[in-house]
């Protein structure tokens, strides 16, 4: 830790003379490929609703912590997220009412039932600094808990990326060549919904689907292969992720928004230019 | 000459099966024997239960009843291997997968994010080779056009050669001429490898040239056997009657 401290404090940079910038940097660079990778497939799946949706249920998570009187939400927000992506999975499943319908249900609950609970005794401050979030506030343990969850992802990604692509383009074809698409897409969501649960007070419940979404929908307007989509969402990810932190110190702006916005960019000018090769 | 062996099961005998959802029931009571080497045919009106037949057999649906596999010798084995081409694919056309990604992700290589096997790769090319695809393999899959994404489709269905085939109306999207020459490669695997194949189909003129046998469903099976058996059955006449009414030997 103290030899990555003192790398950035050499940059010539006077954000890292700050403790919280090193870490908020830190943390970024392990939380862009996370989400530049869990975002390729949730892209690939149409599921970009569904993360939305899961992001607004922290409410909930936040909510229920509280009420459990545990000083720190998150173990509370992660089991939240985890019962609701499973439900919401087992429901589109069951193909009674289409997935939209489902979801949007889902999330509208989830949200204001957080907020009632949260609301009760006028508690509205504590709601306005988890929709923006501050990415300043990692510490070093977290940047802990973020390395590992980027790790168990990693692995888990070698595992399941194959199965999961087969199902992004036909259940019945996976099913046919043996594969458990039920489990794969539930290790799938619960992954999304861990890495959304650890970020959200860092990113904020408004930009957190946008980190996951846009580096894959910009990577789309370029890749060609499965390997260029991951890699190229990655890089995009990261790129943003250090320009919209340094935008953030420069001009005090919230750095979740920031990056979404510099990604939106990003988004664009691929766009352009695939319109532009063909 | 027949390869009986490279089958592994001499028949598929599904015995009173019905698949609910909620209270609606979808199919009931179908029973039914797939030989090995005989092309079926399933036809019937939509919501007649055709693609619910196939997923129940695929084991995507959960069923009452009993479908069973079994060897030349009659014993009953275990999960067949089994390929399915499905109706449509609805994948989002604009994914970035190739035909390489996707035939690699199939077959269980390493994963196609990080690399593709060299061996696997070849392999790959080479049955793509057999039916003159080998050029779409770096192509993206929703590229493709709907002769080609069939050809690409039975290449993997076939990949490895499986104990049962199964195809959902496979041939949307495709021109007469692709038609004929993916009827000649279906009956050609049947030859040679002897596997029973299961075709969901709507085009009676193909069916009378190439089924073995037709089945026909409404819920259930309500006629079954030859392909003319069938089409002089009342149920036929009541499915399909109009279609081809005073136009004789002319299928729709």
């Amino acid at each position: 830790m103290d030899l990555i401290y003192g790398v950035l404090e050499g940059l010539p940079f006077s954000m890292f003379q700050y403790d919280f910038m090193k870490n908020a940097f830190i943390a970024l660079i392990l939380l862009s490929p996370l989400f530049a990778l869990l975002g390729t497939m949730t892209v690939n799946n149409k599921m970009a609703f569904f993360s939305d949706a899961l992001g607004h249920s922290a409410f909930t998570g936040i909510a229920l912590g509280g009420l459990l009187g545990l000083n720190d939400p998150l173990m509370a927000m992660i089991a939240f997220g985890i019962f609701i992506s499973l439900v919401i999975t087992r429901v589109k499943a069951s193909g009674l009412a289409s997935s939209d319908t489902v979801i949007s249900v889902f999330s509208s609950m989830a949200m204001a039932l957080g907020i009632m609970i949260l609301t009760a005794k006028g508690g509205f401050a504590r709601i306005s600094s988890y929709l923006i979030g501050d990415i300043l506030t990692v510490g070093e343990k977290d940047l802990g808990l973020i390395f590992l969850v980027l790790f168990l992802v990693y692995g888990l990604w070698v595992y399941l990326y194959n199965p999961l692509l087969l199902l992004s383009v036909n259940r019945s074809m996976a099913v046919s060549r043996g594969i458990k698409t039920l489990l794969i897409e539930n290790i799938f969501v619960v992954m999304v919904a861990v890495a959304v649960m650890v970020s959200i007070r860092w990113v904020g419940i408004l930009m957190i689907n946008s980190l996951l979404i846009l580096p894959a929908a910009a990577a789309r307007n370029v890749a060609e292969s499965a390997r260029s989509y991951h890699w190229i969402a990655t890089v995009f990810a990261l790129v943003a992720s250090v320009i919209g932190l340094f935008i953030s110190y420069q001009f005090g702006t919230s750095a979740g928004a920031s990056i979404v916005l510099v990604l939106s960019a990003f988004f664009f000018l691929t766009y352009l230019m695939a319109r532009g090769r063909k | 000459m027949v390869i009986h062996n490279h089958c592994g099961l001499c028949s598929i005998e599904v015995a009173n099966l019905s698949v609910s959802s909620g209270r609606a029931t979808l199919i009931h009571d179908v029973n039914i024997t797939l030989q090995c080497g005989e092309l079926t045919v399933l036809i019937g009106k939509n919501g007649a239960g055709k693609t619910t037949l196939l997923k129940a057999i695929l084991g995507e649906y959960h069923f009452q009843g009993s479908i069973r596999f079994s060897d030349h010798q009659g014993d009953v084995v275990g999960k067949p291997r089994i390929g399915y081409i499905p109706q449509h694919l609805d994948f989002d056309k604009s994914m970035p997968v190739t035909v390489l990604d996707f035939m690699a992700a199939a077959r269980g290589g390493s994963p196609v994010w990080i690399r593709h096997g060299k061996e696997l790769r070849k392999e790959i090319l080479k049955s793509l080779d057999e039916v003159e695809c080998g050029y779409l393999i770096n192509r993206r899959l929703g590229a493709l056009s709907g002769g080609e994404l069939q050809r690409v489709l039975l290449t993997l269905a076939t990949e490895p050669i499986p104990d049962l085939l199964i195809l959902d109306e496979p041939v949307s999207g495709v021109d007469v001429s692709g038609l004929d020459l993916f009827y000649k490669r279906v009956t050609e695997l049947r030859d040679k490898y002897h596997m029973p194949i299961l075709l969901v189909s709507h085009d009676l003129e193909l069916i009378q040239k190439y089924a073995d046998k037709v089945i026909l469903l409404d819920k259930t099976v309500v006629a079954q056997g030859k392909p003319e058996e069938v089409f002089t059955t009342d149920a036929y006449q009541n499915a399909f009657g109009l279609l081809h009414l005073g136009e004789e030997k002319k299928w729709i």
